[in-house]
């Protein structure tokens, strides 16, 4: 963000604490009107700030328990190039999570702090994590929906304010658009294979559906966060703006995957030019949220086992580290 | 062709090992480490066994007793000190194997090319590791220690000669305990001192004779596609 440098931070300070602040926010709003990039050393509401940290950490948990239901299927997958694909995926997600803590780290928080707020259950992750992987077409329906709902949610992102993110997204969507296509492929093979491949298939979409609408967050009208992240340019549309888009991407790609989406009342709306759509079970969603899905317990177990049982690790890195650090004059610290 | 599946087994049984650790390493980047090693041995796995046949036929539908792979690949994960040590173990004998075969003009030599260039990499990830846990605090010295003193009586077997594996194994064993010597050393750890193979281990791998979990490992890597005979995935 050019608009607001040094110097002028500066002048503003001169003004007194409060036509400083006025001055810096002035500035900062500007530069969001214009379409700038807000960076790591610019001023920045402390609310911004937080929002910010907030939906990042969030997005980067999401990325780390969203490995567990795919790695779920690794040592079963049917074919080795099948498990190849899905091991590769399942590498992506980790990287994935890498960056976003990196892009969160800009905001002056840490990985490690987030990850015990994670581990605390005081930072959340994607609703959708908590739906179990019961037969091998999830890891399809996974792919093809629930990381189409995620690039749907993301692709906006790479336009986001602050930069950081923004610059994250964009590496982030790449890999993950060429996780989507697999997934669609993983799919439309059981779809056209046996029978039973078929109906594995079908089940698989029929359980990932509704799950997959409700990755948008709640209605517009409920949304806690949706106003004030528009006025910032974090988020550019709002939930239900992105939930339609999806289901009109989705409704012509299952036709061609030969698969039905487990709603009666999906139908073209040719006033309206999209589709309309059955009701959001928004009980089930407050559900999940609150702790009560099908594998939170799990996912939420398994992260905090994997991080205590890799202490040991840890501690061994940091101290092995310690002993052979070469410091500025050549001596290495005892 | 023995020899390809003697080699391909190794590769793809310690690929899906080290599978079971995606979503339990003690650090992401572990996750993104262990995750690209068990890529580029499966990689390697599949290019060797499709010199035999199909590979998903190979991999899928072949019983515990035809399955060719050294012990050592098949032993469970443990702690991860055990799952370094294996590495450790497993990727200098394997460095030093493909890069004879990669100098010969063998079957396998344009494989072995593309794959030691991998395989340096494991290497040095596990050394690096084996340094940390060795070298760091007291209880990571202990599990370390043991880890190296329990899998050292399945490394005798990685030089049992392999027909039409066209190498000088006396050179390559050489190599790997001078090796794995001075990397245990470095870590301030013992080099175990215990037998390197017993009646029951020496070469039993490769004929066939495998460790109680393998048989556990091989059901939950088939089971799928052993129940849908004849489909395509």
């Amino acid at each position: 963000m050019a608009a607001v440098t040094a110097g002028q931070t500066a002048q503003a300070t001169e003004g007194g604490a409060e036509g400083a602040d006025a001055a810096l926010q002035a500035a900062f709003d500007a530069a969001v009107a214009a379409d700038e990039r807000i960076e790591p050393r610019d001023w920045m509401p402390d609310a911004y700030r937080a929002s910010l940290v907030r939906q990042m950490a969030q997005h980067a948990h999401s990325e780390i328990i969203g490995m567990q239901p795919e790695a779920n299927w690794i040592t079963r997958a049917p074919s080795l190039r099948r498990k190849a694909i899905l091991m590769a995926k399942v590498q992506d997600e980790a990287g994935h999570g890498l960056y976003l803590y990196s892009a969160a780290e800009t905001l002056g928080t840490g990985r490690d702090e987030l990850l015990d707020k994670l581990h605390a259950g005081r930072q959340r992750y994607s609703s959708i994590f908590n739906y179990p992987t019961l037969t091998w077409a999830d890891v399809g329906a996974i792919g093809w929906l629930v990381d189409g709902a995620a690039i749907t949610n993301q692709v906006p992102l790479c336009r986001c304010s602050y930069g950081p993110y923004a610059r994250a997204m964009v590496r982030v969507c790449k890999e993950e658009s060429f996780h989507q296509r697999q997934g669609y492929e993983l799919l439309l093979a059981l779809s056209n294979g046996t029978p039973a491949q078929h109906e594995m298939a079908q089940d698989a979409v029929n359980r990932w559906w509704w799950p997959s609408l409700m990755m948008f967050g709640p209605p517009d009208d409920a949304s806690a966060h949706s106003a004030q992240s528009m006025t910032w340019k974090i988020k550019r549309h709002s939930n239900d703006e992105l939930r339609q888009r999806f289901v009109d991407i989705c409704v012509p790609q299952a036709e061609a995957l030969g698969l039905t989406l487990p709603d009666p009342d999906i139908r073209w709306n040719e006033e309206r030019g999209q589709h309309d759509f059955g009701a959001i079970d928004w009980t089930e969603f407050q559900e999940v949220l609150k702790g009560n899905g099908p594998c939170n317990e799990q996912r939420l177990g398994q992260r905090r086992r994997a991080h205590e049982e890799g202490a040991w690790v840890r501690e061994a890195a940091a101290a092995y580290a310690a002993k052979h650090t070469v410091v500025p004059n050549g001596k290495a610290t005892a | 062709m023995t020899a390809a599946l003697a080699l391909g087994d190794d590769a793809l049984v310690l690929s899906h090992r080290l599978g079971e650790w995606a979503g339990h390493a003690p650090v992401l980047e572990e996750e993104v480490a262990l995750a690209n090693i068990a890529l580029d041995l499966l990689g390697q796995a599949r290019l060797l066994l499709s010199l035999v046949g199909d590979e998903d036929e190979l991999a899928y539908l072949r019983e515990e007793r035809a399955f060719r792979n050294v012990q050592l690949v098949e032993q469970p994960n443990g702690d991860f000190a055990h799952t370094i040590a294996r590495q450790l173990y497993f990727s200098v004998h394997q460095e030093g194997l493909y890069e004879q075969l990669a100098a010969g003009d063998g079957a396998f030599a344009g494989i072995a090319a593309k794959a030691v260039k991998e395989v340096a990499y494991h290497r040095d990830h596990a050394e690096q590791w084996t340094l940390r846990l060795g070298d760091g605090t007291d209880e990571s010295h202990e599990r370390m220690q043991r880890a190296v003193d329990a899998l050292w009586r399945f490394t005798g077997e990685l030089f049992q000669p392999v027909e039409g594996v066209d190498v000088d194994w006396q050179a390559l064993h050489d190599r790997w305990l001078e090796t794995v010597t001075t990397v245990l050393e470095r870590a301030t750890l013992t080099v175990p001192s215990g037998p390197r193979s017993g009646a029951w281990t020496a070469g039993a791998g490769r004929q066939g004779i495998h460790t109680e979990s393998f048989g556990r490992m091989i059901a939950e890597m088939q089971h799928l596609h052993r129940s849908h005979p004849g489909a395509s995935w």
